[in-house]
Formats: C-alpha cells, structure tokens, sequence
C-alpha cells in the first residue's frame, strides 16, 4: 500500500450524548467481540459473529439515542410512509436481547490498540478480543459562510429528520444543497412533502458521481418538469439571515447572483468516513481505514466495515471507500467469519445505486464511466426518459446504467460479479441493451 | 368483467387517438372479437367502399376471455373489408399481442382514415400516440419488431406489423405479431399497408378481470383437463402440430396436388409432420420444439430451423434462426400443390412469409395457379424473368416467394393473388378458390363437407369456418363419411355457428378438438355478466354469421358466389377413396339455405333476422 | 420436508399460464407483467425459460434490506417480502445477482416469490410439468445455487 495518508480529523461533528444504558455495564468489562457503530454494517457484523460463534460475548456500540436504524429509510420516514419504527433495522423486538448481544448507547472517543481497549465519552472503558469498526460516515459541511445558522440542517440523522419534519410544511421555501445521491434521494422526500423546492449542484448535472452526463441531465429535465427548480453548475456563496421574514428567515446566495429566500436548508454535500476518534489508534487510514481482503485493519485484532472502511475493489483490487447498503452488510458477513477464526477473503465491493427520483428510477453499477480499452452499448430515449449504457471489458460486463427500468436489473451485479462471458450476446447487448436478462439466462444459467 | 369496457378509436387521417366506452349492449349480443368487431364495422362502413379507400375501417378485437387463464385465450383478431376478398374479412391471431392489448385495458381498437404518411402505434396502457414510422417503413416485420421494441426500451412491448408485402400491395398481405404469429387471411395486411400503419405496438400492465373468479377458475380447471385428457390436443397437436395431418389427408385422397389436378402427393411423407422430426444429415432435425400462443395448454405451434447447408440459407444467417415452423395448410399450400417435396425449401418459404408478412396458404395456391399457367404456356420465362415456374422446382418456389415478398419482378403479379391473376392471363379456371380467396389444404371431392364449407364461408375459402373434417375424417364430436353429402348441410351450419360462437370468446378454435359447447359456455360464463349457456352461445354465433352474410349481401355478393370452381364440381378425383368424385355441392347447398333460414337466392328471411335480433 | 421450485426449461412450451396463475394468486387479476415468475422467450433459439427466485441460501435480498423487511418462512424456506416494512427504497432489487425481487410501482414496494405460503400457483399452473415443487433435496436448484455460490462476494466459506 503505497502512499498511505495518516489522516486525522477535529472532533466536531454532532454532540455526543451522554446517556447511560439502563442496563448499566461494568466499567472495563472484556468482550470476546466489541463492534462499534449500530448502523446495518454493525449489525450485520454482530448478526454474523452470533451465527457463527453461539458462545463469545458480543457488544455493539452506537452513539445515537435510537436502537439501530436505517438512514436510508429517513427519506420515507420525511413523506411518512413509515413512522420512526419503520426506519429500525429490525423490526422484531428484543432482536438483540434474544441473540445475546448487547446494545450500548456510547460514543467511542478513542482505542488504545496496544491494551485492546475502547475508550467511551463517559470516562469509561470495554475491552475487546476482537474489535470492529462500523462507525459508517459523517455528512460534509461545505466552507460556505452561514452554515452554522437555525433552520440549516443535514439530512442524516433521525434527530435531523425530525427538524426537517418540522420544518418542511407544504408550500415552505426549502433550498437543497447538492443533488448527490442523498441530495436526490432527500429531494424526493421534500418534493413530495410539498415544498417549494429549489435544488443546488456544483456539478454539471445531477448525480455526477453515479450517473454520466446523459442520465444525469435527463433527471434534471424530469426534476425541472415536476415543479422543482434545479441549478447545475451553481455553487451557494453564503447563506444569511433574511432580517424582517418571519417565514423565510434565511437569504442563500448563488454564485450566479441570484438569492433566494428560504425557510429551510437542507445540506447534502457528500459524505466522509467517520475517522474523527482514531487520531491515537495507530491505524493505517487513508479516505478510510485501510483494510486488506480479509477486511483486517493494520492491527490483526481490529477489523473495519461499511462507510468507514476503505476495502478491495471488486473490479481492480485497489482499496476504495463504497458507501452503500450492499457493501456494508457483504462487509459484516465477511469480517464476522473472519473474526470468529473462519478465514474468508473478501472479493471485493462493487459501487451500485438505486434512485427513484420523483419516479424516474436509475440505477447504477461498477465502471459504469467504462474502463480503458472498453467498449460499450447505449440506447436513450430522452423524450421517453428512458436511458441503457452498458460498459464492457472484453467478453465481460464491468458495468452500467439506465434509467427507467426497475425490472430484473439484478442480474447486471450477476453479470458483472459473476465475470460472466457473454460470447456471441455482447454483439446483442450492443444492438440492444434490454436484452440484460435474457444475456444473462443465456450465459450464466446453462 | 371479462371486458375493458374501453375501445381505441385512431382516425389516421386526423392523427388522433380517442377513447369510448364499449357498446354493452352490442357485447351482449355478440360477445366481443370476431362478433363484436363484425357489428361495429357493419354499423360504420359502407359494404361497397373499396377495401383500400380511407373509408374502409381495420379493427383489431379480443374477446372478454383473451388475457384470462382459460387455455388458449390469447386470441386477437382484425375484421375489415377484405381486399383479397371484398368480403367481410376476420383474421384470428394468437401469440402474446392480444393479450397486451387487454391486458393495456382495450376491447378494440379501431382504425379508420389514412395517415398521410407511415406511422405506427404506440399505446402503452391507456396512453396512446401515432409515431412516425420512417425509420421502419421498408423494413421487415421481424427488424419492425425488434426495431420498436428496443426504440421504446422495453423488450416486454408486443408488436403486431405489416412486413414488405403490406406495404407493396400484395393483396394477401398479413399481419405478423409476435414474430411469427400471423392475422393471415383475405389481405388484412393490405388493408393495413393501404393506411399507412405500420404497426401496432402495445404495452399493458392494468391486468384482466372476470366476473366470478371461483366459477370460472374451476371452469376453467375443468375445460384444461379435458384438452390434456383428449388424444388429439392432449397428444397429437403437440407432438406433429397440425402436420398430423399431412398423410392422414393424402390418404384418404383429399390432399390437393399440382394446384388441385391431383388429390394425392407421392411425396407427402417428404413434407409431413413425421419428416420434420426425422434427423437431418447434418444430425439435428428441422422442428425445434413446439410452442405455446398465451396460455395455450395444447402448444401445437411447430418451431423450425433449417439446415444451415442447404442452399435457402446457406451464407444468410438472418435465416438460420428459428422462427415458425410449417403448420399443415403452409406446407401443403408451399409443399403438395406446388408439387415440391423439399421440405426445407418449403420451410424458408413459409420463414419468408413470417418475415413479410404473406399469407402462405394464398402465396402457394396463386404459386401453384401460376405453375399450372406456365406449364399452358400461358406464362412463359419472358414474364416470370427466366424462372422456370414448374411444379416441383423447389428454386423456383423460393425465388418466386422472396420476389413476391418484396413486390419486386413477376412477384408483383403473384401477389395479385390466383383469382386476379388467372384472370389477367386467361385462365380463370386455373383460380381455385371462392369468393377469391384460395382453398385450404382440403379438396372438397374427397370431403364433401368442405365443399358447402368454402362455398359459403363469409370470407371467401377457408377451412377455419367450419372445419368439417373433424367430423369427416377425425370422427369429432362423430363420424361422418367424407364421401356422402347427406347430413353435410346441417353439420356446416352447426360448425359455422359454433365456430363463430368460439371467435367471439378470444378462445381457439383448435380447443373444439377437444371442447364442445359445454365445455366452453361455462368459462365465458364465469368470465362475463349476462347468462351465457349452450343455446345461448349458438345462437350468438348464428347471429354473427347472419350479420357477415348480409355485410358480403349489401356489398354485392348474391347466392351465385357460394360455388366452387369447375375442376372441383365437374373433374372428378383421378387416385384414392375419392376416385371418381366430385362435389356434390348442389345436393347440399339448398338444405343448407333451408337450415339457415335463408331463402333459394341465400337471403336470410325476415323471420330469421327478426329471430336473431338483426331485424 | 422442505420443498423448492423445480424448473425444467427443455419442458416449456411457453404459454406463461404460470405468470397468469401468479398474478392471479397475488395480484387478484390476470397480467403477466404482475407475476413474480417470468417465461424467458429465445425466439430465435425456440428455447423458453421459467425463471423465478431459487429462496437462495445467500439471502442477497434480505441482507441488503435496509428496514428487515425480508423474513424467512420457517416452514417454506421462503423469503417473503414484509409489505409493512418495505420502504421501497429497492436496494435489494440491485443486490439480488439473479434478478428475482423486483420494484413495482403500483404498491410502491418491492414482490419477489413467496412459494403462494408452500402450494405455488404456477407449478400447478404448468400444463407439462415444466414447474415442479418437490423436495428441496432432489432440485436442480444446485446448480443456480452452485453458480450464486461462485459469484458470492465471500468465496466458498459460507455461514
């Protein structure tokens, strides 16, 4: 691993709170494992060492006042197709109680390597045989002026979602800054809510990060026609009070010259790993924590998962940050196997989205941008909405997008994590991309 | 239910799109697909209109049963003015497109106008649009449907197209849905070509209701049972498809040969459903696999490749695929009349037609009619551009076919069809057919049924009117002798009026192998509102055959068009059973007007249209 | 005894009276495009394939699901979609490598086969016993689950 960064980052995101778990643990108790973080990776690693270890005593560390739970159903929880339950990962109770794990809401504020020891925000302390960190990421708040005020908020916690809640009545003025993947996916949300939406994107379109410029502006198109206003290559310079508006109390400048008035801000600027309590870990970190195949971190007792966890490509092998609900479980099972002493290579994570945005539904999969010396097949439609681009390396499918097609887009993770050898279906891709399923019954099901 | 209640009105002139409610009434009356879409037309053309003015209107129908788990009930059809015909035409259609179209919440759809210039239709459930058919016009019916399926992205739209042959003229243009699954009589196709409609492409996903679920899932349980327990749709059509036939037919001497000079081929075995199971050279076989239309529990459709050496498709790849494989009256028509005993050869010629769009039954018979005029002298290679028209020439078959396809040399005359094209060259004795449309696979001196069968059809000759053979030589529902004309008249109309009836439903007729009346009231019952039983379903199709013959009456047919050429009523068979004969259709045409309530011109009576409600 | 879904392409005629008998069972109505088991038609092959969810042992869906709203049948094996839970956020639908859980937008969530609660609908559908439900033992499903296990993300050690 050549050119290793040790990267260290201020403790300033969120307050940690202070609350004691009624079940109130013994200062300094030793574990067999210590996970800490209760998001679906942490979870997926306490489910999996449970499975596969009956006996050693597991406990799972998560800094929110809630039992585990899912951002990514906050956006339903906005439009309230679920209520705040329906965003726990698990919806049976005593989940964790009945599987012997146990449940600790603290902040973890530093790990002492050498003593194998997690050091917790209330002085206190748990020893572990085996750590894991799942401590997921943490929302970027852009250098832009005015942040920092009332009524600007990220849309990442469930204490955020509640804010929002509050905040997003039908007709408010809501400014959405970046229409990322979670800007997209919390646009939705707030388009559906009622508001009057005005999107901001530095990028040249929507979702630069997951979908090419084709798809991308054919979302912006769709967006635009629906009601919601939304400017590309457009940066917010500041936001300010708006002094004698009790309704629209902030002003957000864009760099075009234009401000609008807003009740609401809702920041979606990306995401990073969650580094911020490792500076005196001693671990090898770079955009995450750098892990080798068998998800280990540069200490052989402390493995790390999900959006923390900088791990094996799928594709090329190099160590990436994939920032997905796919990976973060992938990653549990297979660091919890590894472990509880089952040594199990990981092959590697592929980047792959799904995206309803205001009913326009895109996907994407691996390079879908193509790898060097590919080639590709593309089919769109723009007035019907519709997008297909494949990218192939050789006989293989190394990745995709479309755009308005839910149906059986599975078999694109098959096709490409399968390493499937289309043969004579490659020439039909290329006249016809849709024929995904019946390329893939033909080659990998025979 | 059973119904959408809906039907699509697309005026091609106006470019627009309408939707009305479905005339309930009228579908208590005539249930829906052939009858339903009979009453329409008649209500809204002139009889006399030429099949290819504008004001000639295309229909495309289910039934209240298409798009439901009843066996079979994928059917769709198109009735128009027949332009091969002038007739009332009704083409039936299986495959997946009928389904589509109900199942995107349509009954019908009706075409009237023409476009000023190629479009196609796009209606994806209750969403419709003409688009601009450019980029298709010119292109065969397989590169239409594949084009528009991945224009529109979505593998799942079904497209029912015109091919070259739709677009040219020829006057037995059909319309291919599904790739090889064909409305194919009477140039329903032209009609289509003549408006500028290209296609018709559908997507639906609103899903088909019934009326009582429990009672028509167990009628349906039932009627599935008894077609999987019957040794002809339960064995015989999956295993040979209609192919079961080819030597069934020539033995009893009844198998047209040569354009029907002769009643027997010695080389039928060549060409028969057995030779498509026997390995080839090459080791593989020419049928592929049988196939089902939309929820066909008999699959009686043959799926076909031909031999990569030989020389149809040798160095042409496009044709080394699988596609629809030859059914009886194609092979019979491409194989025994034209004389040619190749089997591939025949095989590609019927591709040919799947990929053009052609009825092959026509294109045989008029191959056959012009075979016979070239071996007169009446047709010489000056005309057909050097080809050497004679039967048994398996090239000439094949080149005749590709020409016809693309309405290109001496294949422009062929696709006048036999009737125009004996005439033009003198030999109007040469036509064999009624109403100018040719006759099916069945010479009528060695069934003497089939005879009134073809002579009254609404649609000019055609075996799916009433398929008498069933009787005659099947012994389905009971044996007839296929050499007497007693009993014959009322055995027609009882066929007549009961395949109507099944028409109506978006059923198959090939289910009545095996399905009487009792078997199918009960799922149009629980399907339906209203009191559908046995009588109840007859007399609906004696209705519906009453409202076609009056259509073909006010459109200028008399009594004197239900005949039949000279060579069938005065040549008698030369080999076989029916040696000797011809048919006797004038002992079996007068009880049948009797039967029918019609008087000695073929008139239906006053009190026959007063008691069918079509006073 | 546990049974599974026995697929036999090489019986299939095609008439996808298994995704009308599907739909039909789920949805209360007749529509292909609503069934959880689709016919794979290879026209130019003349070559159809039944194809719906093999309950893999790997649970890709369930251990992509965001909210737990994939359950696992303890009598059937079968993974059945909680509608209660279902957000519709469709990331199984990307995770699944076969293909077989679904997003439809009529209900806003996703549907994949649930084994019709252990009598399915379409094996009894099937008029040529393309679609079987037998003993989970005696399945070709083997070979899919051979080939899921080959794609796993986490080589042959399973959990």
């Amino acid at each position: 691993m050549i050119g290793l960064l040790k990267r260290v980052f201020g403790n300033n995101m969120g307050q940690a709170q202070e609350v004691t778990d009624t079940g109130s643990v013994a200062a300094d108790a030793v574990y067999r494992y210590v996970v800490v973080g209760a998001g679906p990776a942490g979870v997926s690693v306490v489910e999996n060492l449970r499975r596969n270890d009956a006996e050693g005593s597991i406990l799972l560390l998560g800094d929110e006042p809630e039992p585990p739970y899912s951002r990514m159903a906050i956006p339903y929880l906005l439009v309230g197709k679920v209520g705040e339950t329906g965003t726990h990962l698990r919806q049976q109770e005593n989940h964790y109680q009945a599987l012997g794990i146990q449940l600790r809401n603290a902040r973890v504020t530093g790990i002492d390597a050498a003593a194998r020891r997690v050091a917790l925000s209330d002085g206190s302390g748990v020893q572990y045989e085996q750590l894991c960190l799942a401590t997921g990421a943490l929302p970027i708040r852009p250098p832009v002026p005015g942040l920092d005020q009332k009524r600007v908020h990220h849309c990442w916690t469930l204490k955020d979602a509640r804010h929002i809640i509050e905040l997003a009545h039908e007709g408010a003025n809501v400014v959405l800054m970046g229409a990322g993947f979670i800007g997209c996916i919390i646009l939705e949300a707030l388009a559906l809510r009622g508001v009057n939406l005005t999107v901001v994107e530095m990028g040249d379109r929507m979702v630069p990060r997951m979908l090419d410029p084709v798809a991308g502006t054919l979302l912006k198109h769709w967006c635009q026609e629906r009601g919601v206003a939304v400017h590309t290559s457009t940066r917010i310079t500041r936001v300010e009070p708006n002094p004698g508006n009790s309704e629209d109390t902030l002003l957000v400048d864009l760099d075009n010259g234009q401000q609008i008035p807003a009740h609401l801000v809702v920041v979606a600027a990306g995401v990073k790993s969650n580094l911020d309590y490792l500076q005196d870990a001693g671990l090898a970190v770079d955009q995450g924590i750098l892990v080798n195949e068998f998800l280990r971190t540069s200490d052989p007792h402390i493995y790390a998962v999900g959006d923390v966890a900088q791990g094996p490509d799928f594709e090329n092998g190099d160590r990436v940050v994939h920032a997905i609900q796919p990976t973060a479980t992938d990653h549990g099972r297979i660091a919890a196997l590894n472990m509880v002493g089952k040594p199990t290579p990981y092959r590697g994570s592929m980047q792959m989205n799904v995206l309803d945005t205001l009913g326009l539904i895109s996907v994407s999969f691996g390079e879908w941008d193509g790898v060097p010396g590919g080639d590709q097949a593309v089919l769109q439609d723009q007035q019907g909405y519709r997008y297909m681009r494949l990218e192939f390396d050789g006989e293989r499918l190394v990745g995709a997008q479309c755009v308005g097609r839910t149906n059986h887009v599975g078999v694109i993770r098959g096709l490409i994590e399968g390493r499937v050898a289309l043969g004579p279906w490659k020439e039909r891709l290329k006249k016809n991309p849709h024929l995904i399923m019946d390329a893939y019954l033909a080659c990998a099901q025979r | 239910m059973g119904w959408a209640r809906k039907l699509l009105r697309v005026n091609l002139t106006a470019g627009t799109c309408t939707t009305e409610a479905l005339n309930m009434e009228w579908a208590h009356q005539f249930l829906g697909s052939r009858g339903l879409a009979a009453k329409y037309l008649v209500e809204e053309i002139d009889p006399k209109v030429d099949p290819l003015a504008p004001e000639n209107k295309l229909i495309m129908a289910t039934g209240p049963l298409t798009g439901t788990s009843a066996s079979t009930a994928g059917r769709y059809t198109v009735t128009t003015k027949g332009e091969l015909t002038g007739a009332i035409a009704c083409s039936n259609s299986g495959g997946f497109f009928g389904n589509e179209m109900k199942n995107a919440g349509w009954d019908m759809i009706i075409f009237e106008g023409k476009s000023p210039k190629p479009v196609y239709l796009l209606l994806q459930n209750e969403q419709a649009q003409l688009v601009d058919a450019a980029e298709f016009w010119g292109q065969s019916v397989w590169d239409t449907e594949e084009g528009i399926k991945a224009k529109h992205q979505d593998p799942l739209i079904r497209v029912a197209s015109i091919g070259k042959a739709g677009e040219e003229g020829c006057k037995f243009a059909c319309i291919v849905n599904d790739m090889d699954r064909a409305a194919g009589r009477s140039g329903v196709g032209t009609v289509m070509g003549s408006k500028n409609l290209k296609a018709v492409a559908i997507r639906g996903n609103l899903g088909v209701k019934v009326d009582n679920v429990e009672q028509f899932l167990e009628a349906v349980k039932a009627g599935k049972a008894v077609l999987a327990g019957n040794p002809v749709t339960g064995v015989g059509l999956p295993t040979y498809g209609t192919q079961v036939l080819m030597n069934v037919i020539n033995e009893i001497g009844a198998l047209p040969t040569n354009n029907h000079q002769e009643v027997q081929f010695a080389r039928a075995n060549d060409i028969s459903g057995e030779a498509m199971h026997a390995v080839r050279k090459d080791g593989t076989k020419n049928l592929v696999t049988n196939a089902a239309c939309f929820g066909c529990t008999i699959a009686c459709q043959r799926v076909s490749k031909i031999e990569r050496s030989h020389f149809t498709v040798k160095d042409r790849p496009q044709y080394q695929v699988a596609s629809g494989g030859l059914e009886y009256e194609n092979a019979w028509a491409l194989g025994a009349n034209t004389g040619v005993n190749d089997l591939e050869a025949i095989t590609f010629a019927n591709f040919i037609c799947n990929e053009q769009g052609m009825d092959p039954i026509t294109l045989g018979a008029t191959i056959s009619a012009a075979m016979e005029m070239f071996e007169a002298g009446a047709i010489t290679t000056k005309e057909t551009g050097g080809i050497e028209l004679r039967f048994g020439n398996a090239e000439a078959l094949v080149q005749i076919t590709e020409l016809t396809a693309k309405g290109e040399g001496f294949g422009r005359e062929i696709g006048l069809g036999s009737k125009r094209l004996c005439e033009k060259y003198g030999h109007i004795d040469m036509h064999m057919g009624v109403k100018g449309q040719e006759f099916p696979a069945y010479d009528s001196r060695g069934i003497q049924g089939m005879g009134l069968t073809y002579a009254t059809s609404n649609r000019g000759a055609c075996h799916l009117r009433s398929y008498t053979v069933a009787s005659e030589v099947l012994g389905i529902p009971e044996k007839t002798d296929p050499l007497e004309t007693t009993g014959k008249a009322g055995l027609v109309k009882a066929f007549q009026d009961a395949t109507a009836a099944v028409d109506a439903s978006g059923l198959c007729i090939f289910t009545t192998f095996a399905w009487s009346m009792e078997d199918i009231a009960p799922q149009v019952n629980g399907a339906c509102e209203g009191d559908w039983t046995v009588e109840s379903m007859l007399e609906m199709g004696e209705r519906i055959w009453n409202m076609e013959r009056q259509f073909n009456l006010a459109a200028g047919f008399t009594g004197a068009d239900d005949t039949l050429p000279k060579r069938i009523l005065k040549d008698a068979a030369k080999t076989g059973p029916a040696k000797g004969k011809v048919n006797e259709l004038g002992k079996m045409l007068p009880e049948y007007y009797q039967l029918r309530g019609w008087n000695a011109e073929g008139v239906p009576t006053g009190d026959t249209l007063e008691r069918l409600g079509l006073a | 005894m546990q049974k599974s879904l026995h697929i036999i392409p090489e019986k299939c005629t095609g008439c996808t009276q298994c995704e009308i008998a599907c739909s039909m069972e789920h949805e209360g109505i007749f529509s292909s495009s609503k069934s959880r088991i689709r016919v794979f038609k290879f026209h130019d092959e003349g070559r159809f394939v039944p194809y719906t969810c093999t309950q893999c042992a790997e649970a890709w869906c369930q251990r992509a699901c965001p909210t737990g709203a994939i359950d696992i049948n303890a009598r059937t094996g079968a993974k059945e979609v909680l509608a209660t839970a279902c957000v519709g956020c469709k990331v199984c639908t990307i995770a699944c490598p076969f293909g077989t859980i679904n997003y439809v937008p009529d209900s806003g969530k996703v549907a994949k086969c649930d084994l019709c609660g252990g009598d399915p609908a379409c094996a009894k559908a099937c008029p040529t016993g393309a679609i079987l439900f037998i003993d989970a033992e005696a399945t070709g499903f083997e070979k899919m689950r051979a080939w899921a296990a080959k794609t796993d993300t986490g080589a042959s050690a399973t959990a």
